[in-house]
């Protein structure tokens, strides 16, 4: 294994591992405090319980998220120091942001989990909203600092150095504005779906139980609501793609060929060698239609980029079917469940429709690491789209497989204990909530 | 002041926030690794109590350290990490144990079958272990970064590498980070407890703990003539270095006999006292320098960063104390008042 793949390889590890804490860390926040309100408001105090059992249980995940966190600010310069030498000035003052949030987010979640005696309802359920709030802030500076990366700004090269330097207009990027959107509505739809496939499990076993029939409403409100908008969201960021990253769109697409009139390809596993693909199904002119809204357009295909410029194709080309699926069965999952609370007697009696919301529990997170998979390998072999290549990047430090099956191996333990932590935190709220 | 002074100046006060805050959370973690006597268990809870609702706070201001250096001072944080990355990758994996074996001892479920209970003992020695051992790897990397050797190539992986940190000065000043820390939560816990036998319990750590953080300190300055020659030089032969050295004293001194008396609100200001100038000391004494002989404050990040990162701190500033100080009064109210009646 090369330096550079094992740097590679952990920095993808640490940032896979990362992103499902601080996605949860989104969202689990406002889930609470809509149970709580819920509760100031009906006086119903199985409300109560529901945002006292979410907060023990989000309490180990954003510890572990915390840590995994700090892990990544110190691996931007263990493994890419002359990226970050280069870059730090442009995309510092973000992450300086991001610290501030960190600070309100640690220090009002202090006071909303050991804060139930302490403070009057109001001004705990206060405490919560300010975490939902710094968690969405956090989320946003570091995906505009992300965004950077894919479309460089705020500065003048000359001889290969940043000059000019303009940390405000790198922040007013190309790609901000649409990825960030995309990531804050990922973070609610996976979360919203985790929650609530564990509940409509648990509704399955238990029709009666209120406790579970109100998790899987809140649920479904944060994770519906945005899995329906995260199509017309992730079609926009497309577009900007298109715009400024013509490889990666052509990589997402394994559109090899420059062409009016680009199909859309469903499936298929791209031959980068042989520049095919082999059990594609190709929808024609949807691409063109799609992206420049002409169904005659014509879309940059991989041919327009010199070969050592392209990315992994087969990588991101499966990655992006695998969010887009994802992505479009749970907007229809999302549709169904609204339809049916609406006309239907309960959802508890919606037999189909739960075990439909099991199977998909996992979709918005297979959908969050694709995306990234999609965003980052799709960026190769730049670590600045088109300014700074990753090789020329990495550390000189030798030997980086043994960091690399280090961290590997610490994430993995971490993992399984904390699932084992939370199958029993389930198991309790299981046995514990009863009908009333 | 140019705007690079102000901001190491702020490097330097969020790096004593850190440890004063978070270094004294480590410690915390060491005394219950050391919980000894019939109050072992009462020791522990405090320990718990204490640190449960603030320690993910206080550690923040380490990301505040990191990501003003490498926003401010790109080309200091690129070298640490660039040379120091095997010290800063165990400090790292310390760091996650730590923070995660607490959240799970803390957030877990009442344990329902023997198994379960014997996790929970697990997580225990995690957190405590781990306690220990950060603090000395945090203090490595300090060392290393006073010692001179970080700069220019090297032969050799070990010269490049190894050498810079795994050395008789810096291992050193790891303890001295330890036993700091240690000394510090013992002098909090024992303004935090209201039982007079466990007040007596970390009172006898804190005198402890205040001896040998002092021989420690001691140890270093005497190391620091071949492993640190520039810091030494300015604490030993100028006369700031020498009144900083004697403030060091004379607060380690004053914190002694205020144990010795039982009295706390001197203690802790003492310790405080002795804490903050050992820092600033060490800071004031690698002046121009952020990591020597690589990297000075005035390889800075041009103009328009510095502006920006100073008007967000200012901006944050404002919003971070009011809250930090809102968190500290809810759990802390009382031991704040002791402190200061
Ligand atoms: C719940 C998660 C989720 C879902 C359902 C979707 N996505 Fe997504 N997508 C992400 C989660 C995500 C992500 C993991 O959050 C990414 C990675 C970077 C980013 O900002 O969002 C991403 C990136 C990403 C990119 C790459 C941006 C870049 O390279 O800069 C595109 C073009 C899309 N998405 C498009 C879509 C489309 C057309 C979807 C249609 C259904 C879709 N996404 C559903
Ligand atoms: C290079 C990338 C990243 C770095 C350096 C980074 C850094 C950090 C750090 C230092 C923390 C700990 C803060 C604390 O102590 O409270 C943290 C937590 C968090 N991060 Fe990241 N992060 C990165 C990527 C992301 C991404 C992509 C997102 C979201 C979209 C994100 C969202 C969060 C959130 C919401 C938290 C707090 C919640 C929690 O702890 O679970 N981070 N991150
Ligand atoms: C948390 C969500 C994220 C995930 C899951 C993720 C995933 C990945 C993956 C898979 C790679 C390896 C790509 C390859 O080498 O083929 C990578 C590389 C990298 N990512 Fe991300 N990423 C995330 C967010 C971020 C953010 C917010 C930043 C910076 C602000 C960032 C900075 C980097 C850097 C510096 C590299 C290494 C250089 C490179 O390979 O281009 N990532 N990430």
């Amino acid at each position: 294994m090369t330096d550079l793949i094992a740097a590679r390889s952990q920095m993808a590890i640490s940032l896979g591992f990362h992103i499902i804490f601080a996605a949860i860390g989104i969202a689990m926040p406002l889930m609470m405090t809509i149970a709580e309100w819920r509760w100031l408001r009906t006086g119903d105090n199985i409300y109560l319980t529901l945002a006292k059992r979410w907060a023990k249980g989000t309490a180990i995940l954003f510890a572990v998220g915390a840590m995994s966190g700090t892990v990544l600010s110190f691996e931007l310069g263990l493994l890419w120091p002359s990226f970050m030498n280069w870059a730090g000035p442009l995309i510092g003052p973000l992450f300086a942001l991001e610290g501030f949030a960190f600070f309100t987010e640690a220090i009002f979640l202090g006071l909303y989990l050991y804060g139930w005696t302490h403070l009057r309802p109001r001004v705990h359920l206060a405490t919560g909203m300010i975490v939902a709030l710094s968690g969405v802030a956090s989320a946003i500076a570091v995906v505009i600092a992300n965004a950077w990366m894919n479309s460089p700004t705020g500065f003048e090269l000359v001889d290969g150095r940043p000059t000019q330097i303009d940390p405000i207009a790198a922040m007013h990027n190309p790609h901000a504005a649409d990825e960030t959107i995309h990531m804050v509505l990922a973070a609610f739809a996976a979360t919203g779906f985790v929650v609530a496939g564990i509940h409509a499990y648990l509704l399955l076993r238990d029709r009666a139980n209120v406790f579970h029939r109100r998790a899987l409403e809140i649920a479904l409100v944060v994770g519906g609501v945005t899995a329906m908008l995260q199509p017309l969201s992730g079609d926009v960021l497309a577009r900007t793609v298109a715009h400024h990253q013509p490889a990666k769109l052509a990589a997402f697409e394994a559109l090899f060929r420059t062409q009016e009139g680009a199909p859309f390809l469903i499936g298929g596993l791209p031959d980068a060698d042989r520049q095919e693909v082999r059990y594609g199904i190709e929808i024609p002119y949807v691409l063109s239609l799609l992206l420049y809204h002409d169904p005659h357009a014509t879309v940059a295909g991989l041919d327009a980029i010199p070969r050592e410029n392209w990315p992994p194709v087969a990588i991101v080309h499966v990655a992006f079917q695998l969010m887009v699926a994802s992505g479009f069965i749970m907007a229809g999952l999302a549709v169904w469940a609204g339809w049916r609370w609406w006309r239907g007697q309960g959802l508890q009696h919606e037999t189909a429709l739960l075990r439909a919301l099991v199977l998909a529990t996992p979709l918005g997170f297979l959908a969050i690491e694709s995306g990234w998979v999609v965003t980052e390998v799709g960026r190769q072999p730049w670590i600045i789209y088109g300014v700074m290549r990753t090789s020329d990047a990495v550390t000189p430090m030798p030997g980086l497989w043994v960091p690399m099956i280090t961290f590997t191996l610490l994430y993995g333990v971490l993992g399984l204990v904390v699932v084992w932590l939370l199958k029993r935190h389930i198991a309790a709220s299981a046995v514990g909530a009863s009908t009333k | 002041m140019s705007l690079e002074l102000i901001l190491a100046g702020i490097i330097l006060i969020s790096l004593t926030f850190y440890v004063l805050l978070g270094g004294a959370d480590y410690g915390a973690g060491v005394w219950s690794l050391f919980a000894t006597g019939p109050r072992a268990l009462a020791q522990r809870e405090a320990v718990a109590k204490a640190i449960g609702p603030i320690w993910e706070a206080n550690h923040v201001w380490l990301i505040l350290v990191v990501t003003v250096l490498f926003t401010a001072f790109p080309k200091a944080f690129a070298l640490l990490s660039t040379r120091l990355h095997i010290p800063l990758s165990l400090m790292l994996i310390g760091i996650v144990l730590r923070g995660s074996a607490f959240a799970f001892r803390t957030h877990d479920v009442v344990p329902r079958s023997e198994r379960e209970a014997g996790a929970q003992k697990v997580w225990e020695r995690v957190f405590a272990v781990s306690s220990v051992f950060t603090p000395i790897m945090l203090g490595t990397t300090i060392g290393a970064a006073a010692s001179g050797r970080l700069g220019g190539q090297a032969d050799t992986f070990v010269d490049m590498f190894v050498r810079p940190w795994a050395n008789p000065f810096c291992l050193a000043v790891g303890l001295l980070a330890l036993t700091l820390f240690a000394f510090l939560a013992s002098v909090y816990l024992l303004l935090e407890t209201r039982d007079d036998g466990l007040r007596e319990d970390f009172r006898k750590r804190a005198l402890w703990g205040g001896a040998v953080a002092a021989l420690m300190a001691g140890a270093v300055f005497l190391l620091s003539k071949n492993g640190a020659p520039y810091v030494q030089y300015n604490l030993a032969y100028t006369t700031w270095g020498r009144l900083t050295v004697a403030l060091v004293g004379l607060s380690a001194l004053a914190g002694f006999v205020s144990l010795w008396q039982r009295r706390y609100r001197s203690a802790f200001v003492s310790t405080i006292g002795e804490v903050t100038f050992i820092l600033w000391g060490w800071a004031l004494a690698q002046y121009p320098y952020l990591v020597i002989p690589g990297a000075t404050i005035m390889d800075a990040a041009p103009t328009p960063t510095l502006e920006l990162v100073l008007a967000t701190l200012l901006i944050g500033a404002l919003v971070l104390f009011p809250s930090l100080y809102y968190l500290y009064r809810v759990f802390k109210g009382s031991i704040i008042l002791r402190a200061l009646e």
